[in-house]
C-alpha cells in the first residue's frame, strides 16, 4: 500500500522501537534459558550423572561353583552335574504356540511345564528367556539341536545342579541341597546376598548344611547395562566368584554301603571309627532315603511315605540316635568302680538273680542268677547283680564322670545335623532336669545303662575305641578342605590304670571268643582279627517280656561295641538295631560282619567265620545288593 | 526522497546480484544448525546415518532450495499472496478434519502421497504473512483502534482454534504468540497487551476451575501434562517419565558431556522421541554445556540478524514479516528448550531445523525464503 513518507519514517521508527523490545526480551530469554541449564549441567550435574549411572547399570551376582564332596579315598559324594535345560525366549519364537507345540512332539514335556511356561512368558518382557524344562536327556538335547531350525527361539543351556552319586549310601552323612526358603532366610541370618538369588541351593541338612559356608564359595559379580525395556546390552565388567571348598570325608563309601546293606530291612545305626584318629568310616542309619529327590523337588507322596515311616527314615539315627546303652554301659561302671579302687578285678559279688533294694527288687537278666562272679564273668556273661552292686558301692557321680571320660554325655562337634549329646546323668542333672532328687535306684538303673542314660550309636563307638586304644579318640568327619588336611583332635591318653585297661579288654575278648561268653555266636576266626566287645539289649519298656510277643515299638533295642584286631586295634564298631531283640542276637552279627569287612577292606574270606555260620555267609554275600565302586568316579586333579 | 537519491539507491535485480544480496549470514547459521541436527540424527539412530540423517539431509538440501527461489522472488509477490497462503492453509487446516492421518492421539497430518503434510505448519506462516500484510495496509495512526485490533485477532484465532481441535495446543499457543509477536511489532498499544495478560490470567484459572466438569476446557490428557509438569515425581514412570528422564540426561551431559554417541540416556531409549522433540537433550547429553550453549547461539545469532534486518529494511511488510519468522523461530527453540529442560509443560514442540520431521523444516525454510527475499529485495 502506498504511505505517505511521514508515516513511513512513523512506521520505521515504531518498528525499530518494538523491534528491539522484541530482541531485548528474546535475549532476555536465551539468557534464562542459559542459566537453567547451567542449572542442571552444572550445579546438580553429580546428581543427574548418578541417576543416570542408576538408570543403565545393574549389579548381577554369579554365583559361585559350589565344592565338591569325596571320601576318604576320592570318591565322588556330592557333585555339580550338568543341567541341560530348554529355554525359550518369546520374541525369537515369533508364533510361541507352534513352537512349544513342536517341542512337545520331540521332547516329553508335562502338561504342568507348559502351562507354567506359557504363563511365564505371558509375564514377562518377551526378550527374557524363561526355562520351559530342565534336566533333560542327552538324547533330548541332540533331538533339539537336530532341529534348530524348525524351533525359532528355542536353546538348551547347560546347568548345575547337585547330584549325589551314592544316593541313599550317604543321604544322612553328606545330606542334601534345596533353594533358599523364606524359612531358611529367617533362621540363618545369613548376610551374603547370593541367598536373595530366587532358587539359590543351599544345604539343608548334613555337612551341606553344616560345612555351607565351606561349600558355597565367594559371589562373582557382573555389571551389565540395560536399557530403558530392561533389556542387557553389555557387560561391563566381571568379577568371578570363588568356588566353595572341596571337602573330603572321613567316611569309606564301599564300607559305608556294605554297612547299609547288611543292616537291611531293620531300623538300625551302625558307626565304625578308626581307633587310632577317630576318623568316622562309617555313620550308617537304616533306612535311608535318595537326596536326589530332594534336590529335583520331592513329591509330596514321597515326603509323606518318608514322614510316616515308622522307621523314620530321614532320622541319621547314627547321630541323631539316643538309645538307653544297656550293657554296654557296663563298660564305664566297671571302669569307675575299678578306678575308684572300690572293688578288685578278682572280688566276686553273689548273683542270685536280683538284688534288693528296700522294698524294690532289681532283677539280672538271667532269672536263675549267675552265682559267683567276678569282674570277668560279669562282663563276659553281662550280669546285672554285680553291677548292682558296684553302682551302690562307687555311686553315680563317679559312674557319670567316666562315661564322659569315655566320651559318652558329650556332644561331638561334627558337621551332621542334630547331633545327640546323649546323657551320662548326674545328680545336679536330674535335680535340674526333673526337679527330684537323685535315689540310689536310680544309680542302679544307670549301671546297667538303663534308667536316665542315653548313648548314640556314635558315642558308643567311641567308648569302644577308647577303651581300645586307651587314649581320648575324638570322631571326626571332615579329613580334609581344599586338600589342607584337618587337625586330628583328641587322642591325649586317658589316664586309665593299665592294668584295668587290660583286665577289662580281656573280658571283652572273652565275650566274643569265650564259649561263655554273650556274642561267642559273632566271634572272628582268625588270630590277627580277634574281635573284643560288649553286647547290650535295652529295655524300652520297664516291664521285662518277651521279644516275640510284643509289638515291635516295644521291643528291646539290641546293641553292640566292639573292636579289632585285638592285640593291635584299628576300628571300633557300634551297631544299634532298634527294637532288634537281643543285643547277642541282632546286633552282634552285624558288628562282626561289618568289621570283617572293615579289616579286609571288603569281604573277608568265608574262613573268619565259625564253621557253621560260612554258608549263611557266602548266601548273604552272594544276595547282598552292592554298589560296584567301579561306576563311581573319583576325584580329578590333587589326591 | 530525492530523484538523485532513488537513482543511487535502488532494489536489485539480475539473479547474482540478488543471491550477492542476500543475507548471508543467516543462511551460514541455518546451515550450522541444520549440521548439528544431522549429527544428532546420526548419533541418536546409533550410528545409522540412514535411518533419520539421510532424509533429513535431503530435505534440508530441498529446502535450501527453496529458500533461494522464495528469496529470489519479489518480496512484493509474496505480499500479494499473503492472503491466498492464508485461505489455503485454512483450507488444509479444515481438509485435516476429513482426511487426516491420526499421529500420536491426535488428526494431525494429511497424507499426500508423496509427503505427509502437517497443515499446521504452513499455517503458522501464512499467518504471519497476512498479518504482516495488513498492517502494511492499514493506515498507521489506526492501528491501536479497537476495530483494527478486533481484525487481526480474528484472523489469529481461526487457524488457532482449528489446530486446537486436532487437538494440538503447543501449536495453537504458538500461533497465537506469533500472531501476537507481530502486532507488537506492528506497534499496537501495550495496554491491549495487557489486557490480554490479563485475560489470559483469568483463562488459566478457567481451565483449572472447569477441570472436573462438563465444560472443561482442555482435554484430560492435557490436564495430566500440566500435572506431571508441576511435579514430575508424581508420576515418575508414567507421563513424568519424559520430563524426569530428560532432565537427568541434561544433566548427566555435565560440562562437557559424554561424547558423541556416548549418551546412555538417549543410547539406551531412557529417552522418549529422541530424535523429534528431545533432541535437544541428547545434544546436551552427549556434548554438554558447551554444545547446548553452541545450539543456543546460533539461534539467537539469527534472531539478531533478523532484527538487524527489519529494522534497516524501510518496507513495512519486509520488516514485520522478518520480525515475525524471527520471532516465530524464537517461540521454537524457546519453548522446545524450556520443555526438555522442565521450565515448561510438554508440548509437541520440536526444535527446529534439527528435530527429524519434514513439514516443519520445509515451512521453516520456505519461511526463510521469505526473510531472504524482504533483505533482498530493499532499496540498497
Amino acid at each position: 500500500m502506498k504511505h505517505s513518507p511521514r508515516d513511513i519514517a512513523e512506521s520505521h521508527r515504531r518498528i525499530t522501537r518494538r523491534a528491539l523490545l522484541l530482541g531485548g526480551a528474546q535475549l532476555a530469554f536465551a539468557g534464562v534459558l542459559t542459566l537453567r541449564m547451567r542449572h542442571l549441567q552444572v550445579n546438580q550435574a553429580d546428581r543427574y550423572r548418578r541417576l543416570a549411572e542408576e538408570n543403565r547399570l545393574i549389579d548381577k551376582l554369579v554365583p559361585p561353583v559350589r565344592g565338591l564332596i569325596f571320601d576318604r579315598n576320592g570318591l565322588q559324594l556330592a557333585v555339580n552335574a550338568q543341567n541341560y535345560k530348554v529355554i525359550i525366549v518369546k520374541e525369537d519364537a515369533g508364533d510361541v504356540e507352534q513352537v512349544l507345540s513342536r517341542l512337545s512332539r520331540l521332547i516329553p514335556l508335562s502338561d504342568e511345564d507348559l502351562a507354567r511356561t506359557r504363563r511365564e512368558i505371558a509375564r514377562r518382557s518377551p526378550f527374557v528367556p524363561v526355562t520351559i524344562a530342565e534336566r533333560l536327556s542327552w538324547e533330548s538335547v541332540a533331538v533339539i539341536a537336530v532341529n534348530t531350525p524348525a524351533l525359532p527361539g528355542i536353546t538348551t543351556e547347560i546347568g548345575h545342579s547337585r547330584e549325589y552319586p551314592v544316593g541313599p549310601d550317604m543321604a544322612h552323612v553328606v545330606g542334601y541341597v534345596g533353594p533358599v526358603s523364606d524359612y531358611d532366610l529367617e533362621r540363618l541370618d545369613d548376610p551374603d546376598p547370593l541367598l536373595q538369588i530366587p532358587r539359590f541351593q543351599i544345604g539343608k541338612s548334613g555337612v551341606e548344611a553344616r560345612m555351607e559356608h565351606t561349600l558355597r564359595g565367594k559371589a562373582g559379580d557382573r555389571r551389565i547395562e540395560v536399557n530403558a525395556s530392561g533389556r542387557v546390552m553389555r557387560e561391563l565388567a566381571r568379577r568371578e566368584g570363588e568356588p566353595g571348598a572341596e571337602l573330603q570325608l572321613t567316611v569309606d563309601t564301599g564300607l559305608q554301603n556294605f554297612t547299609l546293606a547288611r543292616l537291611g530291612d531293620e531300623s538300625a545305626a551302625a558307626v565304625v571309627l578308626d581307633t587310632e584318629n577317630g576318623d568316622i568310616l562309617t555313620a550308617a542309619s537304616a533306612p535311608s532315603f535318595d537326596p536326589n529327590k530332594f534336590v529335583r523337588g520331592i513329591s509330596l507322596a514321597d515326603y509323606r511315605g518318608l514322614t510316616l515311616n515308622k522307621y523314620r527314615p530321614l532320622a541319621g539315627k547314627a547321630v541323631q540316635g539316643a538309645y538307653p546303652p544297656g550293657s554296654t554301659f557296663k563298660l564305664v561302671t566297671a571302669l569307675a568302680a575299678l578306678e575308684a579302687g572300690v572293688i578288685s578285678p578278682e572280688e566276686t559279688v553273689w548273683c542270685p538273680g536280683h538284688l534288693q533294694l528296700g522294698d524294690r527288687r532289681f532283677h539280672c537278666w538271667k532269672s536263675g542268677g549267675h552265682g559267683h562272679v567276678n569282674l570277668n564273668t560279669s562282663l563276659q556273661q553281662s550280669c546285672d547283680v554285680y553291677y548292682y552292686d558296684l553302682a551302690q558301692r562307687v555311686g553315680i557321680d563317679r559312674i557319670s564322670a567316666m562315661a564322659v571320660r569315655l566320651g559318652l554325655g558329650r556332644k561331638y562337634d561334627l558337621p551332621m545335623s542334630a547331633v545327640h549329646s546323649g546323657l551320662a546323668p548326674t545328680r545336679a542333672w536330674k535335680q535340674g532336669a526333673r526337679g527330684e532328687d537323685w535315689r540310689v535306684g536310680d544309680t542302679l538303673n544307670a549301671s546297667i545303662g538303663q534308667g536316665y542314660v542315653l548313648a548314640s550309636p556314635l558315642q558308643l563307638a567311641v567308648m569302644a575305641a577308647r577303651v581300645a586304644s586307651g587314649r581320648a579318640v575324638v570322631p571326626r568327619l571332615v579329613r580334609a578342605i581344599n586338600g589342607a588336611e584337618q587337625p586330628v583332635l583328641g587322642g591325649a591318653p586317658l589316664g586309665l590304670d593299665e592294668d584295668t585297661l587290660r583286665r577289662v579288654r580281656q573280658a571283652l575278648y572273652d565275650v566274643s571268643n569265650s564259649r561263655r561268653g554273650t556274642a561267642y555266636g559273632s566271634r572272628i576266626i582268625g588270630d590277627a582279627f580277634r574281635m573284643a566287645g560288649k553286647t547290650g539289649t535295652s529295655q524300652v519298656r520297664s516291664v521285662r517280656v518277651s521279644n516275640e510277643d510284643v509289638p515291635w515299638e516295644h521291643r528291646d533295642h539290641a546293641l553292640f561295641i566292639c573292636y579289632a584286631p585285638f592285640e593291635a586295634p584299628r576300628y571300633a564298631v557300634s551297631v544299634v538295631v532298634e527294637h532288634g531283640g537281643s543285643g547277642s542276637g541282632a546286633a552282634a552279627p552285624i558288628a562282626r560282619d561289618v568289621l570283617l569287612h572293615a579289616l579286609h577292606g571288603g569281604y573277608p574270606p568265608l574262613n573268619a567265620y565259625p564253621a557253621k555260620d560260612r554258608e549263611r555267609v557266602r548266601e548273604m554275600q552272594d544276595t547282598l545288593p552292592l554298589r560296584d565302586p567301579a561306576t563311581l568316579e573319583r576325584r580329578s586333579g590333587r589326591a | 526522497m530525492s530523484y538523485l537519491e532513488s537513482r543511487v539507491r535502488s532494489v536489485p535485480t539480475g539473479l547474482v546480484r540478488k543471491l550477492l544480496c542476500m543475507n548471508w549470514p543467516i543462511i551460514l547459521l541455518l546451515t550450522a544448525i541444520a549440521m548439528v541436527g544431522f549429527l544428532m540424527l546420526y548419533s541418536v539412530a546409533g550410528g545409522d546415518a540412514n535411518r533419520w540423517a539421510m532424509p533429513q539431509m535431503k530435505r534440508f538440501a530441498f529446502g535450501v532450495g527453496a529458500m533461494i527461489a522464495i528469496g529470489l522472488t519479489p518480496i512484493w509477490f509474496w505480499r500479494n499472496m499473503a492472503g491466498v497462503a492464508y485461505l489455503g492453509s485454512l483450507a488444509l487446516l479444515v481438509a485435516v478434519e476429513w482426511f487426516g492421518v491420526a499421529g500420536m492421539g491426535a488428526q494431525r497430518w494429511i497424507d499426500l502421497g508423496f509427503v505427509r503434510l502437517q497443515p499446521s505448519e504452513p499455517a503458522k506462516i501464512a499467518l504471519i504473512m497476512l498479518l504482516a500484510a495488513y498492517y502494511d495496509w492499514l493506515d498507521i495512526r489506526k492501528v491501536s483502534r479497537p476495530v483494527w485490533v478486533l481484525i487481526p485477532l480474528v484472523l489469529i484465532l481461526i487457524p488457532a482454534l482449528l489446530v486446537l481441535r486436532q487437538p494440538d495446543l503447543g501449536t495453537a499457543i504458538l500461533l497465537v504468540a506469533g500472531g501476537g509477536l507481530v502486532m507488537f511489532a506492528a506497534g499496537v498499544s501495550l495496554h491491549y497487551f495487557g489486557a490480554v495478560i490479563a485475560v489470559g490470567a483469568g483463562l488459566i484459572t478457567a481451565v483449572f476451575r472447569t477441570r472436573g466438569t462438563d465444560w472443561q476446557v482442555l482435554q484430560d490428557y492435557q490436564y495430566r501434562r500440566i500435572d506431571t509438569f508441576l511435579d514430575p515425581s508424581s508420576d515418575p514412570l508414567g507421563a513424568g517419565y519424559h520430563i524426569t528422564q530428560s532432565k537427568i540426561a541434561l544433566g548427566s551431559g555435565g560440562w562437557a558431556g559424554r561424547g558423541f554417541m556416548q549418551g546412555t540416556q538417549s543410547r539406551l531409549n531412557f529417552l522418549p522421541e529422541k530424535h523429534t522433540d528431545f533432541i535437544f537433550t541428547t545434544l546436551a547429553e552427549e556434548f554438554g554445556f558447551r554444545g547446548g550453549i553452541f545450539l543456543l547461539s546460533l539461534y539467537t545469532l539469527i534472531l539478531v540478524f533478523c532484527i538487524v534486518s527489519a529494522v534497516r529494511n524501510r518496507d513495512r511488510f519486509a520488516a514485520l514479516l522478518t520480525l515475525g519468522i524471527g520471532g516465530m523461530l524464537f517461540l521454537f527453540f524457546a519453548v522446545n528448550i524450556s520443555m526438555v529442560m522442565g521450565l515448561v509443560p510438554v508440548v509437541g514442540i520440536p526444535l527446529p531445523l534439527v528435530s527429524y520431521g519434514g513439514s516443519a523444516m520445509m515451512v521453516l525454510m520456505a519461511a526463510f525464503g521469505l526473510v531472504q527475499s524482504a533483505h533482498v529485495h530493499q532499496l540498497r
